[in-house]
C-alpha cells in the first residue's frame, strides 16, 4: 500500500510518499514562498528522485483542515486534480491529527496548536494508547486562554507543537499550571510523512472518498457569512 | 491533414466555475459553466472567500461534465489551459492548482491564459473569419479596456478606466435605484421602458489619454440626481434614470472605440466581456460601425460572460505559439495584458 501525502495547511509545505512501514521520500519546506509555487515542484522532485510511477500510488492523503483557507485549497485542488487524472481515492486527514502523529508514543497529552488569528488557535487533544493515536478532544478553533484553562483542569503533563507555539509560547508559559514541554524542530510542524501514517488508519477504517467529493474542512465560516449570521441573530 | 488539437480549459477567476473542451481553438466541443451568482446575491456582490470555497467544491464535477459532454476523455486532450490572472487570487488558485495537477499527472502541456485575452478570443469562436489585427473593447464588471489586438498573442492597450469599470458603475447605479445585483442586465431591461435623453448625465473627460475612461463621476452624478429629486420631493422615473445613465456609458464607450479604430487605421471592431451582452451597447456600436463602414464583431451572451470556451480559444493560440507554463505557475491577481 503506497500513499502519497500532501500538507499545505500552514506555513510549511510538505509532500511524502510512504509505502507500508517505509518512508520512501519526504520534502518539507518552511519558507515564505507560496505553496502554489512550491507544492507541485516539490512533489515532482521526490517522484523523479525515487523513480516513482504515479500510477503505482494507491491513495492520496491530504491535510483536510483546519488551516489557512487558501493553503487548504491549494492542497485540495492539487489532490483533486491528481486523484481525478490518476483515478485514485483521496484520504482527508484532520490537520491537527496529522500534527499529533509526530509525537508517536509520547506519554504526555499531545496538544498541537495552529495559529488561527483573532486570538484563537486550531487545536485538539490526543493521546497514544496501546501505540495507537486516540482523539481525546477533536480539533476545534478555540481561544488560547480557554485551552490553557482546560489543560489545567485535566492536570496531565502536556506537549505542545505546531506553528501556534511561537505565537503563544509566552502566554502558555505564564498561565499553564501542569508539566509541559515544547516539541523540538524535527517534529513540531506539519510533516506529510506523519500525515500519511495517520492516513493508513483512515484507510483501514474505510474512511476515504473520491477526489470529486473531497472538500476542505475549514472549521470556520467566511467572514461575510459570519457577519451575515450575526446580523440575522439580532 | 494536420492533427486536430483539443484543449481542456479551466476558468475560475471570479464567481463562475467553468470548464470547456475546444477543438482547434474555434470549435466548441463543450462549455460548462457553474454560476454561483445566486449565492453572492445575498451579499450584493461577489464574496471572494465564498467564491473560492464553491470553486473547490464544484471543480472536478464541472471538469468531468465538460469532458463527458464533449465525448472525450483526458487521453484525447492535447493541452490544459487555465486562467491565471487577473481576478480574485483565492478563486484563481483553485483553477491553477487543479490544472497544474492534471497536467502533471497526465504529462500534458500546461498553458496559462490571461482572462482578458480570453474575453477577446471569445470573438473567434463564432466569427470564423475574424483574425488580428482588430480593435477590441473589453467591458465587464472588473475591466474596461480598449485593446488593439496586433496578433493572437500580441496586444496594445490604448485606453483603460481610471476608476470604476463600466460593469461596476452599472452595479452601483442599479443598487441606488433599487434594482439589486447584478446590475447590468437589470438596467438594460428597465432602460427599454425609459427615455435615454430624459436626463443629461455628464460624459467624463479624462486628461492625458484621450482613450481612457472614467465612470465614477457619472456614478456620482446619478447619485446626486437621485438625492436632489428626493429633497425636492420630485418623483423619480427609474426607467428614465436607468436609460439615461446607460446611454451616458454607452455613448462614451462607442465614441472612444470608433475613434480608436479610425486612428489606428483598422477596419474591424470587436466587443467582449460581460457588459458586451448589453443590448443597447451592441446596437449603438453596430450602428456606429455601419455608419463608418467598419466591420463589427461580438460574441453571443454565453461567450460574453465568464466562460472557459474563451480560455480554450486563447489557450489554443498560445499553445501554437509555444507558450508552456511550469509546475510553479502561480495565480497573478493583477496580471497585465500581453504578459507572458
Amino acid at each position: 500500500m503506497k500513499i502519497l501525502a500532501v500538507d499545505s495547511s500552514g506555513l510549511v509545505a510538505s509532500v511524502a510518499i510512504v509505502e507500508d512501514t517505509n518512508l520512501i521520500a519526504e520534502y518539507t519546506v518552511n519558507y515564505k514562498k507560496t505553496h502554489s509555487q512550491t507544492l507541485l515542484p516539490m512533489l515532482d522532485e521526490i517522484v523523479k528522485m525515487t523513480e516513482t510511477d504515479l500510477n503505482s500510488i494507491d491513495a492520496i492523503a491530504v491535510a483536510k483542515g483546519p488551516g489557512s483557507f487558501t493553503g487548504l485549497r491549494i492542497g485540495a485542488a492539487t489532490v483533486k486534480g491528481l486523484g481525478f487524472a490518476l483515478n485514485k481515492p483521496v484520504i482527508g486527514v484532520p490537520t491537527v491529527e496529522g500534527l499529533a502523529m509526530n509525537m508517536y508514543d509520547s506519554s504526555a497529552l499531545i496538544c498541537p496548536i495552529m495559529d488561527a488569528r483573532r486570538n484563537q488557535v486550531y487545536t485538539g487533544l490526543y493521546r497514544f494508547h496501546d501505540h495507537k493515536l486516540d482523539v481525546v478532544k477533536d480539533q476545534i478553533p478555540i481561544a488560547v486562554d480557554e485551552l490553557i484553562d482546560s489543560l489545567n483542569l485535566l492536570g496531565e503533563e502536556v506537549v505542545f507543537l505546531g506553528d501556534g507555539v511561537p505565537v503563544y509560547e509566552s502566554v502558555i508559559r505564564e498561565k499553564i499550571q501542569v508539566k509541559y514541554s515544547f516539541a523540538p524542530a524535527h517534529m513540531n510542524k506539519q510533516r506529510a510523512s506523519a500525515l500519511a501514517v495517520r492516513a493508513f488508519d483512515y484507510w483501514e477504517n474505510g474512511l476515504y472518498g473520491s477526489a470529486d467529493d473531497f472538500v476542505p474542512e475549514y472549521l470556520r465560516m467566511s467572514q461575510a457569512e459570519r457577519e451575515r449570521a450575526e446580523k440575522e441573530a439580532h | 491533414m494536420e492533427k486536430d488539437i483539443y484543449i481542456l480549459a479551466i476558468e475560475s477567476s471570479c464567481d463562475e466555475t467553468a470548464v470547456a473542451v475546444m477543438k482547434n481553438g474555434r470549435e466548441e466541443c463543450s462549455n460548462i459553466i457553474y454560476s454561483q451568482i445566486e449565492l453572492h446575491k445575498l451579499y450584493g456582490g461577489v464574496v471572494p472567500e465564498i467564491a473560492s470555497r464553491k470553486h473547490i467544491e464544484k471543480i472536478n464535477c464541472v471538469i468531468e461534465e465538460a469532458l463527458k459532454s464533449a465525448g472525450k476523455n483526458l487521453a484525447d486532450i492535447d493541452a490544459i489551459a487555465v486562467t491565471y490572472g487577473p481576478g480574485l487570487v483565492g478563486a484563481l488558485l483553485v483553477g491553477v492548482a487543479e490544472a497544474k495537477a492534471i497536467a502533471y499527472a497526465t504529462g500534458k502541456p500546461l498553458v496559462g491564459v490571461h482572462h482578458i485575452e480570453g474575453h477577446i478570443a471569445a470573438n473567434y469562436i463564432e466569427n470564423k473569419d475574424l483574425e488580428p489585427p482588430f480593435m477590441c473593447l473589453v467591458v465587464s464588471g472588473g475591466h474596461t479596456h480598449l485593446v488593439k489586438v496586433l496578433d493572437y498573442d500580441s496586444f496594445e492597450i490604448l485606453g483603460r478606466t481610471r476608476d470604476d469599470a463600466a460593469g461596476e458603475a452599472f452595479d452601483k447605479v442599479a443598487r441606488a435605484i433599487g434594482l439589486g445585483y447584478p446590475g447590468g442586465p437589470k438596467i438594460d431591461k428597465l432602460s427599454k421602458e425609459g427615455n435615454k435623453l430624459a436626463i443629461d448625465f455628464p460624459r467624463a473627460k479624462v486628461d492625458g489619454n484621450e482613450f481612457d475612461f472614467s465612470f465614477s463621476g457619472l456614478k456620482s452624478a446619478v447619485l446626486n440626481y437621485l438625492n436632489q429629486c428626493e429633497m425636492k420631493n420630485i418623483e423619480i422615473n427609474r426607467a428614465d434614470v436607468a436609460a439615461s445613465f446607460q446611454y451616458a456609458v454607452i455613448d462614451v464607450l462607442t465614441q472612444h472605440a470608433i475613434r480608436a479604430v479610425k486612428e489606428s487605421g483598422l477596419t474591424k471592431l470587436a466587443i467582449a466581456g460581460g457588459v458586451a451582452s448589453n443590448s443597447s451597447l451592441r446596437e449603438n456600436i453596430e450602428e456606429a460601425c455601419k455608419k463608418e463602414g467598419m466591420e463589427f464583431y461580438h460574441p453571443s451572451p454565453i461567450y460574453c460572460t465568464d466562460n472557459a470556451a474563451m480560455i480554450g480559444a486563447a489557450g489554443y493560440y498560445n499553445y501554437l505559439k509555444g507558450v508552456r507554463h511550469d509546475l510553479d505557475l502561480n495565480a497573478v491577481p493583477n496580471l497585465k495584458i500581453g504578459e507572458r
